[in-house]
């Protein structure tokens, strides 16, 4: 079998004492869509966090094609994290700097790309996620949707080839959660990207999730791990199967 | 194991395109070798240059020798296809990787919205007019918070404020009783280094006891009270102005007044009223410890006695002197935190608006301070006190 692009293995996360799961492993293969699924405050975007290195596993590590992310020193770190592009759940683009500025970040700093050269990419960049004329907006003159992709074009600016999403669709109408949606699954074909998102919205899971894992809060650990397509009808947790359906299965009455 | 997509250098073949006639004057581009970022930037403009000499009745795009590609060759397609719609020349890219074609359809799904930004610069005067209308506006938004801050007040004297007891004693401590330490460090100083100056001068004519007329003037009436209300526009006057910046960018103030609760009466007043009562109270903390920096020079620098340097003080320092440098720290203490409470509450809703109004918060708050101060010292030339 080929080696996962991406590898959790047994990692436990806490905040001091405070443990919030542990034990966590799954393979992500290369080139589809993960999704990290969960009740509220089970530790979704918080594995997130670990898995891009902005938070330390208690224990446990994450490789990635097989080479450990966590054991590797600053520099190979650096050089790994290249390879990922983040959307954070607001966005987060740099309010002092336009659209545009944004997304010419990362290649200023990570290629030897001249001005024209970069402003050029910029612009396909922004073109991809339909902010075409929007590069001398600053973020505040944005709405929140339109945050969200420039925040796309940012973590797209290096070509990356796994992108992880924290709450895509948070606070997004259906209408423009669906785009991103397919924006997410356009780009995963085109790129040949490997995905991994973190959401709770059923909707988006069951569209574009290839696997899944599912953190439940008061275990304190992964519960279900597979296609959610298949989890709502086979899992055998009726959490899991109650998450999926909405609470509209028999086991939610009974 | 699958390499960094970024790693280019270790590919083979650089990338290069050939153009090759084909059948009814058609070009044919061959891509070859590895078409990313820099590389793909630049054969692509080496393949438009050389297109618009060759002026093709008809483009193909072949990519059988094309090892790799990232957006960089995206960008150059987009660039050809464009040329290509200019000079309505048709374009088949049939043979590209699937992927590609996705991502050049996909970057040209959502057409370009003309935006208003980076529109030509409007001419001087426009521009001028546009400044100062945008300055008469801010006059018209400071006028009407002072007027918003007025009523709270008269509410407040009535007993009917709305505002949490808690935050005004609390703003109280945080803006008075930790200010003591930076408040008394600068005045001593203050007081030193006028002792100083006129220590050097009145030397000369033998008439050092004059320190502490100097002194005890000069404390009492300006140095103490703008002294203080300098450094309490940069440690409060900045917090403030973070503070309530910070609640606008959160929609903090918003939800204050969802619940019907003026914002001014609940975040402006009680700032305004805990700094226009700490004010006076740093301002005499002040005076006394600047009165003793001259007092340690007279005594321990010019040789004075103790009793005739306290005589010669209260001599020349008068009640009305004291009050004077008094009514101006009040006023001083409303004005600092008038200032931040206004930066904050207008602060844009992004960290660098938050930001702004802190700098702003600050500059307006010490020109403000000079500006009354210069008032204060004419009208009270005029009326001789």
């Amino acid at each position: 079998m080929a080696v996962p692009r991406i590898s959790v293995r047994a990692v436990t996360m806490r905040f001091g004492d405070y443990l919030v799961q542990r034990d966590i492993g799954f393979d992500v293969a290369a080139g589809s869509v993960f999704v990290i699924m969960g009740d509220s405050g089970c530790g979704k975007s918080t594995l997130l966090r670990h898995m891009v290195g902005l938070l330390e596993p208690a224990s446990g590590e994450v490789l990635y094609d097989g080479e450990s992310f966590t054991h590797a020193d600053e520099d190979r770190r650096a050089t790994m994290r290249r390879r990922f592009g983040l959307l954070f759940q607001s966005g987060a683009l740099w309010s002092s700097m336009t659209l545009a500025e944004n997304v010419a970040l990362p290649l200023a700093q990570y290629t030897p790309l001249g001005r024209a050269e970069i402003a050029e990419l910029v612009e396909l960049k922004l073109a991809l996620v339909g902010l075409k004329g929007f590069g001398e907006y600053y973020p505040s003159e944005l709405s929140g949707g339109m945050r969200k992709r420039a925040g796309l074009a940012r973590a797209m600016a290096l070509d990356p080839d796994i992108l992880f999403f924290d709450e895509p669709s948070a606070g997004l109408d259906p209408l423009s959660s669906r785009r991103l949606d397919d924006l997410i699954l356009e780009l995963r074909d085109s790129l040949g990207a490997t995905v991994v998102v973190v959401t709770h919205e059923l909707a988006s899971i069951f569209a574009i999730a290839d696997d899944s894992i599912f953190l439940d809060s008061e275990a304190r650990t992964a519960t279900a791990r597979g296609d959610p397509k298949r989890l709502v009808q086979e899992c055998p947790v009726p959490k899991v199967r109650d998450f999926l359906a909405r609470g509209e299965t028999a086991s939610a009455t009974g | 194991m699958v390499g960094l997509p970024t790693a280019s250098a270790n590919a083979s073949v650089t990338a290069s395109a050939s153009l090759e006639p084909g059948a009814g004057g058609v070009v044919v581009v061959a891509l070859r070798g590895d078409w990313r970022r820099s590389e793909a930037l630049r054969a692509g403009a080496q393949v438009l240059g050389d297109l618009r000499a060759a002026k093709p009745a008809g483009v193909r795009v072949e990519a059988a020798g094309l090892e790799g590609w990232d957006s960089g060759l995206i960008a150059v397609l987009v660039r050809l296809r464009a040329y290509c719609a200019d000079g309505g020349i048709p374009l088949d890219i049939a043979a590209l990787p699937a992927g590609a074609a996705r991502l050049l359809a996909l970057a040209s799904a959502v057409p370009e919205r003309k935006a208003a930004h980076g529109a030509a610069r409007a001419p001087l005067l426009a521009r001028i007019g546009e400044a100062s209308l945008a300055r008469a506006g801010r006059l018209g938004g400071t006028v009407r918070l002072l007027g918003q801050v007025v009523l709270a007040f008269s509410a407040f004297l009535r007993g009917r404020a709305r505002y949490r007891p808690e935050d005004l004693w609390r703003t109280v401590e945080e803006t008075g009783a930790r200010a003591l330490p930076i408040v008394g460090i600068i005045t001593l100083l203050i007081g030193l280094i006028l002792a100083f100056i006129g220590a050097v001068q009145l030397e000369q004519f033998g008439a050092s006891i004059y320190v502490a007329d100097l002194v005890g003037l000069a404390m009492t009436r300006e140095m103490a009270a703008v002294m203080t209300a300098i450094v309490l526009a940069g440690r409060t006057g900045a917090a403030f102005a973070a503070q309530l910046g910070t609640m606008q960018g959160n929609e903090e103030i918003d939800a204050l007044e969802t619940l019907g609760i003026p914002p001014v009466e609940f975040l402006v007043l009680p700032r305004m009223l805990a700094l226009g009562l700490m004010m006076p109270v740093l301002y005499v903390y002040g005076c006394f410890i600047g009165l003793f920096g001259g007092f340690l020079v007279g005594t321990g620098m010019l040789h004075l006695s103790v009793a005739a340097y306290v005589d010669r003080t209260q001599a020349s320092v008068h009640m009305d002197d004291f009050m004077i440098g008094f009514v101006k720290s009040v006023v001083f203490g409303l004005v600092v935190a008038f200032a931040g409470c206004q930066r904050g509450i207008e602060a844009g809703r992004s960290a660098a608006g938050v930001g702004l109004a802190t700098t702003q918060a600050v500059v307006s708050a010490i020109v403000y301070i000079i500006a009354i101060d210069a008032l204060f010292a004419v009208l009270l030339n005029v009326l001789g006190i």
